[in-house]
């Protein structure tokens, strides 16, 4: 079972010049059980980076929501102590990025990066505000559902993960080439969080689920 | 097996939130430290802006984001080996990247090592030296190829 996107894919533009044309080469199996991963120690975590919404002064404007989950491997381990990076536009759909240029406001109360480290059981917990579609370049009238990017880990090389998450009923999801060219229905899915109830605060934030599976131990290259 | 979470492209807008300051050197002053300096090309041989190359070695890790030129750095250092040829892991993210690629960089003055090496043997002989960093000395050159002539071998991940 694997859902990973192929590297050219047409519909989405930019993959066209910068996708490889040669086929990559297969490293033996055992280097997929045995690489390791780099170690983020020079680089500390706060407990406070996990909170998007207190990072200046005032309050951002927007939805304040709770993105939390669980890092699994391939195998169903937790993926304890493992660094997550999120970033996305602010409620606008502006990036606080220079290499934005969408006219939306910039929030002064908003930069949209955080950082978080799985807990024991493979946790993590973000607070931040709900991000908002914007336009891009891709084809006439291209807009991206709203969704927060994540970089993660893992232990081992092979387990390098960014993805993007994405939020239920979007009607913008099934127009959007960067989700699409996941071929599979049910890998679409996988990046779609789950409006949670019991990771809701009542009178203070909606919540989401989204659970996370890196590649594991046993795991094999994807097809190219 | 449950089945891995698929990736999705890096986007263009990453830079404000993934390389933090000094990020690019892992290992400061050090004796056997290493500085890369390479760009990132397309295949119509353009340089790629957007980038993140991320390089590690053991428990070293460093990143960088290519500027307007296409062009990154790095600094790690170089590892002493028992077995086969030493080299750096290499990672490149992207817009137009859905999913990560994966490479390794060797290094110039193993003339001796590389030919020996197990990864690099896998390599079509044609192919091999686009893994084999230029230069001399204490800083080297390693241009990544995305596509087209001088296509990078990239590794399935």
């Amino acid at each position: 079972m694997d859902y990973e996107p192929p590297y050219l894919y047409p519909d989405y533009r930019s993959t066209e010049l910068r996708a490889p044309k040669q086929e990559l080469v297969r490293l033996p199996d055992e280097w997929f059980h045995k690489a390791p991963g780099p170690v983020f120690g020079r680089i500390p975590v706060r407990v406070e980076d996990a909170d998007l919404t207190r990072q200046h002064r005032g309050e951002p404007l927007g939805e304040r929501i709770i993105i939390h989950g669980r890092v699994l491997d391939s195998d169903g381990h937790a993926v304890r102590n493992t660094l997550i990076e999120v970033w996305q536009a602010n409620a606008a759909g502006r990036y606080v990025d220079p290499v934005d240029d969408h006219d939306a406001p910039l929030d002064p109360n908003f930069t949209g990066a955080g950082r978080a480290i799985t807990d024991d059981g493979g946790f993590y917990r973000f607070v931040t505000v709900k991000p908002g579609a914007y336009p891009w370049r891709n084809h006439l009238n291209a807009w991206r559902p709203a969704h927060v990017h994540f970089s993660l880990f893992g232990p081992s090389l092979a387990s390098r993960l960014v993805t993007q998450m994405y939020f239920p009923g979007d009607p913008l999801i099934p127009l959007d080439p960067i989700l699409r060219s996941i071929p599979d229905a049910r890998g679409r899915e996988l990046l779609i969080a789950r409006l949670d109830l019991d990771t809701t605060v009542p009178e203070w934030a909606l919540g989401y689920r989204w659970d996370i599976v890196l590649r594991g131990p046993r795991a094999t290259p994807a097809e190219a | 097996m449950t089945a891995p979470t698929p990736s999705q492209t890096v986007g263009p807008f990453f830079g404000f939130a993934l390389p933090f300051e000094n990020d690019a050197d892992a290992v400061g002053e050090a004796g056997d430290a290493v500085r890369v300096e390479g760009r990132v090309l397309d295949g119509a041989g353009e340089p790629v802006p957007d980038a993140l190359v991320e390089a590690s070695q053991g428990e070293q890790f460093a990143r960088c984001r290519t500027d307007g030129e296409g062009a990154f750095h790095f600094t790690l250092r170089k590892p002493a080996v028992n077995d086969g040829a030493p080299f750096f892991e290499i990672m490149v993210f992207a817009r137009g990247l859905l999913r990560h690629l994966y490479t390794r960089m060797y290094f110039p003055d193993e003339e001796g090592a590389n030919p020996a090496d197990g990864v690099l043997r896998l390599v079509d002989e044609a192919r091999r030296q686009t893994l084999i960093a230029h230069g001399n000395g204490d800083i080297l050159q390693f241009d990544i190829r995305l596509q087209g002539e001088g296509e990078t071998v990239f590794f399935a991940l």
